[in-house]
């Protein structure tokens, strides 16, 4: 039966502003959920959200995904890159569902900042079936090797402070 | 072959490899600018023509020649390639023409959201519509089939989400290693063959060819009732039956199909990948097997009323839903049959130009004038939005400087003379040229001002090349167009080049100066965009490079030898 194929999809959806790392931290997710074996389906608006708007991209995996986007009210995770892009995904995340936002990662756990993509990565690996070894793999594959050190740490610290401080509703 | 995460962009260039296409040509527009990107990348042979209908012409000359063209453009780009689209049908093609039109519901990244489907209705052609890149990839090769069984262009409808959506391809093998699949054997190699009649369309041979044309379609929906619907190693079914419940059964296309099965897992389902001719017959059938049918389609209801008109028992969605993109939440409404207000959605931050654009000290020259301004295509619309608002009709590519002469010709001189044009360097060789022309020729009694603002890229669509940049589409160098040479040659007497970024009071004098004139003017206000700067200065110090050993062989070989 058709139904039971959708039962166990996992619902992300990364939101920010343009030039932050939204895409990238999705095509990682993404590509960590084909590495792990699982259907995946990544859907974000590009053209006129690269210029500074508001940029969302969900993305989704499990046994079998069909549509692309993350239906409204039904996110379990929002990963959200700038404070201000919290209200305006919240509509997306379900009842319990978990955010994952800037102030989790205080300034001195971040000594980069164009690493709050990848930290925020960690702290989502916490909660998440897939391997944080497969995440890191993903990480490095999409990032020039000079900067694999430092977003490697930016991913520790971001999954360590999940472990610890809980989440943020 | 290893499982891939593609969009569907990607995926449609990964088929066109694979088919053997020996030309890829297009016109940059969200969402279908990456897929000639990601098929030169891939190694396919990929360049940017000045607009779509040359695209068009360069692809169906390819495929007169007997070779496997692809042409990319959005979905308003099929309305500027739409003339030789419409008479290409009737002369056909030799080798195979697959030309993408990619519809943008919702108007992410666009001026309307025009439902393309029509276009294949109204040219008489045949239209393949993937839901996922998976069938992106597939079906590009029945696609294929298509256009080299009946010698046809095949439009492929793709839409921004199975465009810019990733999902996991699995690149099929291509069948049997003896006899591959229809659309999957080596392509064959272009010659020409005479064929006067049948592509000179002259009305003597036109009138002949249009009946040829409504022959093969009656044939190709014969063959939508039939093969289309085989599958086998490296041949996807077009057309599939979905059993499910039988209370409900669902007709749907494109990434609406993917909402609707997500929205109601427990229906039958019949899916739609030829749109046009629709499998009428087989419809009817799938109806007659449950008691309600209803068809989920995103924008205007193209195969519903089909279906009504060929008087089959379905339920269309409501008029509220021929609006925007559709979703799973949407489907669901639509299979309620429910059209009561929807919830807004949430609105983030909206773009904006960029801190360091160019183009800041133009649109604060305007504001302050208080002048009229005719816009045009591209980021630079953007100028249309707080603090400037400096922008006051925006429609169609190239249309700023038809459409400021038209306020020009008809406003009293007063008001007349606060008209400017503003039009990017990519917009202004895609279709502002012929513009220009019509302002030499017809220019109004108190004169014009076209501001043509040249950040050297294609910026909007992601920083591709044009003409003007002299550089093709993988950045390699070549000829490069002059657009003060070109406004020059057309007779503008007063042409200035000026960075108004760098001398914004020099632009603001120089402005209200050709303002107060009757003189024509062409402004080129001429500043790397801020996003491409890097990029442009690696290339060109490429292209020195490459003139440098280019000169240094003509001294040996000679110049005819160097210029290869």
């Amino acid at each position: 039966m058709i139904a039971d194929r959708t039962a166990t999809v996992t619902n992300v959806v990364l939101a920010g502003l343009g030039g932050q790392g939204v895409i990238k931290a999705s095509d990682i997710l993404a590509d960590a959920a084909l590495r792990a074996g699982l259907d995946v389906k990544k859907s974000e608006i590009h053209g006129m959200s690269q210029r500074g708007g508001s940029v969302t991209s969900d993305v989704r995996f499990g046994m079998k995904v069909l549509s692309p986007m993350v239906p409204a009210g039904e996110a379990d995770f929002l990963v959200v890159l700038a404070a201000s892009e919290v209200e305006v995904a919240w509509p997306l995340l379900r009842a319990g569902g978990i955010v994952l936002a800037p102030d989790l990662i205080p300034d001195a756990e971040l000594p980069n900042k164009r690493s709050l993509n990848v930290a925020l990565l960690g702290a989502l690996s916490h909660y998440l079936d897939i391997p944080a070894e497969t995440m890191l793999d993903a990480v490095r594959a999409a990032l020039p090797e000079k900067l694999h050190a430092v977003n490697e740490r930016a991913f520790e610290s971001g999954r360590k402070l999940a472990a610890a401080t809980g989440t943020i509703r | 072959m290893d499982r891939q995460l593609l969009s569907g962009d990607e995926a449609v260039a990964l088929a066109a490899l694979h088919a053997g296409v020996a030309l890829g040509t297009g016109y940059p527009g969200t969402p279908s600018t990456e897929i000639l990107e990601a098929f030169d990348v891939l190694g396919g042979r990929a360049q940017w023509a000045p607009n779509e209908k040359v695209a068009f012409e360069v692809g169906l000359g390819a495929a007169f020649a007997g070779a496997r063209t692809i042409v990319t453009m959005k979905h308003v780009g099929l309305n500027v390639a739409a003339d030789p689209l419409f008479t290409a049908a009737y002369t056909g093609v030799t080798g195979a023409l697959i030309v993408v039109t990619a519809d943008d519901p919702g108007m992410s990244s666009s001026q309307n959201e025009q439902d393309n489907r029509r276009y294949a209705v109204a040219a008489g052609l045949p239209m393949v519509e993937p839901s996922d890149s998976q069938e992106a990839y597939d079906f590009f090769f029945r696609a294929v089939e298509i256009s080299e069984r009946w010698k046809l262009p095949v439009l492929y409808r793709v839409t921004t989400r199975v465009c810019h959506s990733k999902s996991v391809v699995t690149p099929a093998d291509r069948g049997d290693a003896g006899a591959p699949a229809a659309g999957r054997e080596p392509a064959p190699a272009p010659h020409f063959e005479h064929d006067i009649n049948g592509r000179v369309m002259i009305p003597a041979n036109a009138r002949p060819a249009h009946r040829r044309l409504r022959a093969k379609l009656a044939e190709i929906a014969a063959w939508g009732e039939g093969e289309a619907w085989d599958a086998a190693p490296g041949r996807a079914a077009l057309n599939r039956v979905v059993l499910g419940s039988a209370t409900l059964g669902i007709v749907a296309d494109g990434i609406s199909f993917m909402h609707a099965l997500e929205a109601a897992p427990e229906a039958s389902f019949l899916k739609i990948g030829l749109v046009n001719p629709l499998p009428i017959e087989r419809v009817r059938a799938f109806a007659r097997t449950v008691s309600r049918t209803v068809v989920v389609e995103e924008g205007d209801p193209v195969i519903a009323d089909t279906l009504l008109a060929a008087g089959i028992a379905i339920q269309s969605k409501p008029e509220m839903y021929r609006f925007g993109e559709l979703d799973v939440a949407r489907v669901r409404r639509i299979l309620a049959q429910d059209s009561s207000p929807e919830a807004a959605p949430a609105r983030g931050k909206p773009p904006e130009l960029c801190p360091a654009c160019p183009y800041h000290t133009v649109y604060g020259t305007i504001q302050k004038h208080d002048l009229i301004a005719a816009g045009d295509i591209g980021c630079y619309t953007l100028g249309v939005l707080p603090p400037y608002r400096a922008m006051d009709t925006c429609v169609a590519m190239g249309a700023s400087i038809g459409v400021g002469l038209g306020l020009r010709h008809v406003l009293p001189d007063e008001e007349a003379r606060r008209v400017v044009s503003i039009i990017g360097d990519s917009t202004f060789v895609h279709s502002g040229i012929s513009g220009l022309v019509e302002m030499a020729y017809n220019p109004p009694p108190t004169g014009h001002v076209v501001i043509v603002l040249d950040n050297g890229t294609t910026a909007m669509t992601g920083q591709q090349e044009h003409p003007g940049t002299g550089r093709r589409l993988d950045h390699g160098p070549t000829s490069k167009l002059s657009i003060e040479g070109i406004a020059t040659a057309i007779g503008i007497p007063s042409v200035t080049v000026i960075d108004a970024f760098a001398e914004p009071e020099e632009f603001e004098r120089l402005l209200l100066e050709r303002l107060a004139t009757p003189e024509l003017s062409v402004i080129v206000a001429r500043r790397p965009c801020i996003l491409a700067a890097a990029d442009i200065r690696k290339w060109e110090g490429q292209a020195a490079e490459f003139r440098a050993r280019a000169a240094e062989q003509a001294a040996v070989c000679g110049p005819a030898e160097a210029d290869r």
